[in-house]
């Protein structure tokens, strides 16, 4: 059956203890954890779009990567960590490493392997693909890791516990902030700034004219997927750590990660950061006020911009609106 | 007038050769066929919007609320007639396909398939946090009568709901088939090839997917009203996105030029699930991913296209509008 | 008289791109326009704005009398404007006798039927006439997909002559088409509107043919209208010959 309760695997209840009724304090708590929450959804989100701004697919199977590399992240760690096999921060490196393991092996073989045979098609026949993907993900990572639940505590509990203005917050959270500001950083420069960014830029701008221009397209496009997976896993890994892992948490996933890529902007980064922040503060503020609307509110604001600004904040492509 | 008198000739035929299986099956089968049935017609819906262009990850908005009204009505209100609840699931489609299509009917492609399926997620939220409606465990219900027949033995309940389902189910495919083969049918048609052409020839694409959208809701509540007696019990699962994308999965394998298709895909996809469901439980999903790949590769007119090429040429050609070859079908 | 078609100060720029500067236009009933001009000088901008696909950044659209500014293409169809286009738009997976049947019922003052077959509309002597006019008949059976761009164009002409348009703007009728073709086609669709009243406007680049079909000609260059007369004027007019036809006409 679908739990509810999965439906908020990335908040830990107990940080709501700590917020105090008063309405600064509030603020600051949903500011806060707004944050927090926008650092994975950008992490997630920045993929999304890019898949979409390279290759026309709006990638259902996102989510299902997320969830690969979180099960990925947590086998590994629980490896690593079980059998104390060397010194504890390397664990973030393995982290890491199983959200690169992860694009290398189903990159390529997503990418050449299915989608590549369904380029000619519609866009719509192309999410259908996806779905389709995600299907069969859901049961592939059931068939290899399950369907107990996965806890990958120890990198959480590594960098201590933070403390302001009343609030407790714990200091992994502060560094995947910071996992996302890096990640988007790099992001933009390479993308604007070195050659092989550009010409990425290029593609999402104009395929036909790249292609004439010698740019090749097909290597752009397994590139750009699994780099789209990658960020996915990342996000998936690093997410690891603060929440159960278990079957269906790549729903959630595509659900908000869909929400933050057209509110931003189909194919835009800029917009994926400042729509994971409107969204992560949108759910935040649902959170400590009216928790029962805590995906209704997302929705509602998706759907809202949808209504009066269907291109997203950030024009790449508008709403096929007639 | 010919394709009108043949389509009802058919459907009393399909009508009395239902009947006929209905006696003839084993009980098990009965049930999941009726099942099958109901939710074909929620197929049937996203078949209609195809035509236009527009396919909905959403529909199990309008299949939950046909089946919490029909759920509503016989615990708060204690109707018990099959044909009255069946009746308010369509009313509640239809007042709900109205409501909303206003607001998405000017959209397309991607973007009409996000936000269906984002309504559809709207109403599972609510409706799992909606404790007087049941919550997450969802509400009960007892078997229907049937104009005031009610059936004593749970053998004779289930075929009267399936002889009454089967009617429903004929009488709506029927009154598709028609639609379908209509101009205003044709023009669906028309419009998922050339927008641009209807609005210079003076139609209006908003309101002809509008339409459609209104009666993919009324089967969706149709459907919904259905499945809520066959299953016995409602929850807010009938409009979680699984639920929606099983919908799209139906509509895509039959495809969107035979009526008939759908439900005989609808009754597949029902034995295929009850036997995988009892045999290779954790891969339900994965199964209907690789198939669904296969279907659009290899079949992307779904099985409805498969009826077409074995049909001689000539023969019943009423049966849909020319299919080109480079068609762009989902 | 009022006239049919009276535009009065039409201005439209795409960014730095002028497509209409102060276009004021009147068209009298059963005039036969050509217009002329090189790529870009604002003859599709024009059609566009008249039908209604563009909105004008000002000025105005007065169908006889009527002001038709900014209203939506199927407005301005029912208002009686209609128009071809430079590449056919028509029904591509759809036969070639449902391409006619739909634009002949969508504006059928009953409207649509919801239930009645649409193959039991196919035979009606409307169509038939359609078919006839056009040349069409030996083609109406078949998808308009396997169809060659010529008999493409004409369906398309066919489709925007429904229900006596007062005014049906061919967008480069001939284009696209081999030389030889030209005429022919010209020909079969002139002689297909020979006796409706309506009002033709037809945006050409092959000037025999402007001078063979057009009463008067409208010659654009860079958003403006730099002369508006008689073929053969229009057509020896210095500033013409230098922006549009490049020599002699």
């Amino acid at each position: 059956m679908h739990d509810p309760e999965k439906w908020k695997p990335i908040f830990r209840k107990d940080q709501a203890l700590y917020v105090q009724r008063t309405s600064v304090k509030l603020a600051a708590a949903i500011l806060i954890d707004g944050v927090i929450d926008a650092s994975w959804l950008f992490i997630v989100a920045v993929g999304l779009t890019l898949v979409f701004g390279v290759l026309n697919i709006l990638n259902f199977a996102h989510g299902s990567l997320f969830s690969v590399g979180a099960y990925a992240a947590a086998s590994a760690v629980g490896w690593y960590y079980g059998g104390d096999l060397g010194p504890p921060f390397l664990g973030y490196l393995l982290m890491l490493g199983a959200a690169v393991a992860v694009a290398l092996i189903l990159g390529p073989l997503l990418e050449r392997g299915v989608l590549r045979f369904f380029y000619r098609r519609d866009e719509v026949v192309l999410v259908l693909v996806t779905y389709a993907l995600f299907l069969i993900l859901e049961d592939a990572t059931k068939l290899i890791w399950g369907a107990e639940s996965y806890y990958a505590s120890e990198p959480y509990a590594l960098l201590g516990n933070v403390s302001f203005f009343g609030l407790s917050y714990v200091g992994y959270d502060f560094a995947l902030i910071g996992l996302a500001v890096v990640t988007g950083l790099l992001l933009w420069f390479s993308l604007n700034r070195t050659i092989t960014g550009k010409i990425v830029l290029a593609v999402i701008h104009d395929r036909e004219i790249s292609r004439a221009m010698g740019v090749n397209v097909t290597r752009v496009f397994a590139f750009a997927f699994t780099l789209g997976i990658f960020l996915a896993a990342l996000g998936g890994a690093f997410t690891a750590p603060k929440i159960s892992v278990q079957p269906g948490i790549g729903v959630t996933v595509i659900l908000l990660s869909f929400a933050v890529v057209v509110i931003g902007g189909l194919g835009s980064v800029e917009g994926a950061a400042i729509a994971a922040l409107f969204v992560g503060f949108a759910r935040a503020a649902a959170i400590h006020l009216v928790p029962w609307a805590e995906l209704f509110i997302v929705y509602l604001v998706m759907a809202l911009v949808l209504a009066f600004r269907p291109e997203g904040l950030f024009r790449r492509m508008s709403a096929r609106k007639i | 007038m010919a394709g009108i008198v043949r389509t009802l000739a058919a459907a009393v035929i399909a009508c009395a050769a239902l009947a006929l299986a209905g006696f003839v099956t084993p009980n098990w089968f009965v049930l999941v066929a009726t099942l099958a049935l109901s939710k074909g017609l929620v197929a049937l819906g996203i078949v209609a919007l195809m035509r236009g262009g527009l396919v909905s990850f959403g529909q199990g908005t309008f299949y939950c609320a046909g089946a919490y009204a029909a759920g509503m009505a016989m615990r708060s209100f204690g109707i018990g007639d099959a044909a009255l609840l069946v009746a308010l699931g369509a009313i509640a489609g239809l007042i709900l396909g109205i409501i909303i299509a206003p607001l998405l009917a000017g959209y397309r492609g991607i973007f009409f398939a996000t936000l269906t399926l984002a309504l559809s997620m709207i109403v599972y939220g609510i409706l799992n946090k909606t404790y007087s409606l049941g919550g997450s465990d969802g509400l009960n219900l007892h078997a229907p009568s049937f104009f005031g027949y009610h059936p004593a033995r749970s053998q004779n309940a289930s075929y009267a709901l399936f002889l009454f389902t089967s009617l429903v189910t004929v009488i709506a495919a029927a009154l598709c088939r028609i639609h379908f083969d209509s101009v205003r049918g044709l023009l669906s048609h028309a419009a998922r090839d050339n927008e641009i052409r209807v609005e210079y020839l003076g139609a209006s694409v908003r309101w002809i997917n509008g339409i459609n959208f209104v009666i993919a809701a009324v089967l969706g509540g149709v459907g919904g009203a259905l499945s809520a007696l066959s299953l016995g019990h409602i929850d807010p699962d009938f409009a979680f996105w699984t639920t929606s994308g099983e919908f799209v999965f139906l509509a895509i394998l039959s495809g969107y030029v035979s009526v008939t298709a759908v439900f005989v895909a609808a009754i597949l996809l029902e034995l295929v699930r009850s036997y995988s469901s009892q045999y290779f439980p954790n891969t339900w999903q994965g199964a209907l991913g690789v198939f669904l790949l296969l279907i659009i590769l290899f079949l992307p007119g779904g099985l409805g296209s498969l009826a077409l090429r074995l049909r001689p040429r000539g023969a019943k050609p009423a049966r849909a509008p020319a299919e080109n070859p480079n068609d762009r079908a989902p | 008289m009022t006239a049919l078609l009276e535009t009065i100060g039409l201005q439209k720029a795409f960014g730095a791109v002028i497509a209409a500067s102060d276009i004021s236009v009147a068209v009298q009933r059963g005039q036969t326009l050509g217009l002329i001009g090189n790529n870009g000088a604002g003859k599709t901008t024009f059609i566009n704005i008249v039908t209604g696909h563009l909105k004008p950044d000002a000025g105005r659209v007065m169908l006889d009398g009527k002001d038709i500014t900014g209203l939506a293409p199927r407005q301005v169809r029912r208002d009686g404007v209609s128009r071809s286009f430079q590449i056919p738009q028509v029904f591509t997976g759809l036969t070639l006798d449902q391409n006619l049947l739909l634009a002949l019922a969508i504006l059928r003052k009953e409207g649509m039927s919801s239930w009645q077959p649409a193959r039991s509309d196919v035979r009606t002597a409307e169509l038939d006439d359609l078919l006839g006019r056009f040349r069409l008949r030996p083609y109406r059976e078949q998808t308009i997909a396997v169809l060659p761009g010529g008999v493409r164009k004409l369906v398309d002409v066919a489709m925007a002559v429904t229900h006596q348009p007062k005014l049906l703007l061919l967008d480069e009728p001939t284009s696209g088409v081999a030389v030889e073709e030209k005429f022919p086609l010209m020909d079969v669709i002139m002689r297909a509107i020979e006796g409706t009243e309506t009002t033709v406007l037809f945006v050409e680049h092959d000037m025999d043919i402007v001078g063979r079909y057009a009463d008067r000609v409208l010659a654009f260059s860079a958003g403006r209208i730099i002369a508006d007369g008689e073929p053969a004027a229009v057509l020896s007019n210095e500033e013409v010959q230098r922006y549009v036809t490049g020599g002699a006409a």
